[in-house]
């Protein structure tokens, strides 16, 4: 697991990259399954499949099936995925319009999204489109992912800028989705959501933090069910 | 008695001479789809050059991805200079525009939209990605409206009318037409069929179908017959001009 390299203010052990975050994700990927990754850290998860596993990567623009990135310089626009990146082309992928892949989001396809977030709340709720202080947001495929897609992972830093807490008791922001989000895995835990019952389960800690540590940077409650371990 | 209908040949010209023939008779205050992504492939870069310098003004624009490739390079290759959505808000034609995706996360340079939007010129209407093109995809195959999970909860919902099937609630979401679609496919015959290639679908055929108005760029025209008809991705009857791109052309 690659960790930064210095331990940050007052925090008790280094916190996780964002290629190790990607990676803890990309663990729990399912052979078979159909997932759609958001850009940042989620986009990542594509470089640390275990070996073995197979998933059909779809994206907004109208691919399904696409693995590598070709390498910078050689890209072509037709053959783009929804980050605006030219992956190459391989034997099995399958080009549609907007109306067939939204068919797909919406019809409830697509088995794992993994997005980032502004804010997480104790209930699930997802904030991710619009900070309110800027007025404009872009909202693009997460609305009908975080509402539609069979599991819903966060995969983000565990707080912003100055320490404050993203995952919250109640989101500020404007909503994505309410009570869509399965999973959060950030640079210091990893966070199942009982969505049901609108309970936070702290499952994994980043080497050398607590529950407390990670509390304190947590601004929901956060419950225990059995072992903390380390991730992984 | 029997109608006689003439049965000679009526030849089909939908091909025009330029780009900036086939917008000519854009009004001011239309409504306008560009269609694509959002990134070079499968947008109709030609014409909406070729719209922004027929200066009309008061026009809306109907987009997805909009506006964020100049600023960030999203969707072009790093040797080109990004042309998009944004053009139409430099020049001050816009005044308004209907897309999912707007702004990129960073401010820094700031976009023209965002621009337009923060000096009170432009009004910005952001709507769900799946939304947007279903209510575009209703538009044209007559479906006036239409129920979707998507934005329940959300400021998406306000002021619209909800209603629950098997236990989930929905939102009732209005189909979306305008008078001109913009759009790009690789190859169209002479009849109008049309052929897409990779990525480049997304938006263009949905809005081929939505516009009183479509007009396609192709980097190909070809005879009856020389695009295999189980390929044929919008169908001739949607189309109502055609423009060829220059095959030297240095944009993609």
């Amino acid at each position: 697991m690659n960790l930064s390299s210095e331990i940050m203010g007052n925090d008790p052990a280094p916190r996780l990259g964002r290629a190790a975050i990607a990676k803890r994700v990309a663990r729990d990927l399912v052979d078979g399954s159909t997932v759609n990754l958001g850009i940042g850290i989620p986009a990542l998860c594509a470089d640390f499949l275990p070996d073995g596993i197979e998933v059909l990567y779809h994206a907004e623009n109208g691919i399904l099936g696409f693995k590598e990135l070709s390498a910078p310089g050689e890209g072509n626009p037709n053959l783009m995925d929804a980050g605006g990146k030219f992956p190459k082309l391989v034997p099995g992928m399958a080009f549609f319009d907007s109306v067939e892949s939204f068919n797909l989001i919406r019809g409830g396809h697509i088995d794992v999204t993994v997005l980032g977030a502004l804010q997480v709340s104790r209930t699930g709720d997802l904030s991710n489109w619009m900070i309110p202080k800027r007025g404009i947001g872009s909202i693009g495929g997460a609305m009908d992912l975080a509402a539609n897609a069979k599991k819903v992972v966060i995969a983000m830093e565990h707080t912003a800028r100055g320490g404050i807490a993203k995952i919250v008791e109640s989101c500020s922001f404007p909503l994505t989705a309410p009570n869509c989000v399965d999973q959060v895995v950030t640079d210091i835990a990893v966070i199942d959501i009982d969505r049901a019952n609108g309970r936070m389960i702290l499952r994994e800690t980043a080497p050398g933090w607590t529950l407390d540590d990670v509390q304190a940077g947590t601004g929901a409650k956060l419950e225990i069910d059995g072992d903390i371990i380390d991730i992984a | 008695m029997k109608r006689s209908y003439n049965l000679a040949p009526v030849p089909i010209n939908k091909i025009s001479n330029s780009f900036a023939e086939a917008v000519s008779d854009i009004p001011s205050g239309a409504s306008i789809m560009i269609g694509g992504f959002g990134g070079a492939g499968g947008q109709p870069t030609r014409l909406m050059m070729a719209l922004r310098d027929l200066g009309v003004g008061n026009i809306t624009i109907i987009g997805n991805v909009a506006g964020i490739s100049k600023t960030t390079g999203y969707g072009w290759p790093d040797h080109l200079d990004p042309i998009d959505q944004g053009v139409f808000f430099e020049s001050g034609q816009a005044t308004k525009i209907t897309c999912s995706f707007p702004v990129p996360g960073t401010t820094n340079p700031i976009s023209e939209i965002e621009k337009a939007w923060r000096e009170g010129n432009a009004e910005v209407d952001i709507v769900p990605q799946g939304t947007l093109i279903e209510r575009i995809r209703a538009a044209g195959s007559g479906i006036p409206a239409f129920y979707t999970p998507t934005g329940v909860g959300t400021p998406v919902a306000e002021g619209k009318e909800h209603r629950e099937f098997d236990g989930r609630t929905y939102l009732l979401e209005e189909a979306l037409a305008a008078d001109y679609a913009l759009i790009r496919a690789e190859k169209a015959d002479t009849r109008g069929n049309l052929q897409y290639i990779g990525t480049s679908r997304a938006f263009n055929p949905a809005m081929a179908t939505a516009a009183k108005i479509t007009i396609v760029e192709v980097d190909e025209i070809v005879e009856p017959g020389g695009i295999d008809p189980e390929r044929v991705g919008t169908l001739s009857t949607y189309v109502d001009r055609i423009v060829l791109r220059d095959a030297e052309d240095p944009l993609p």
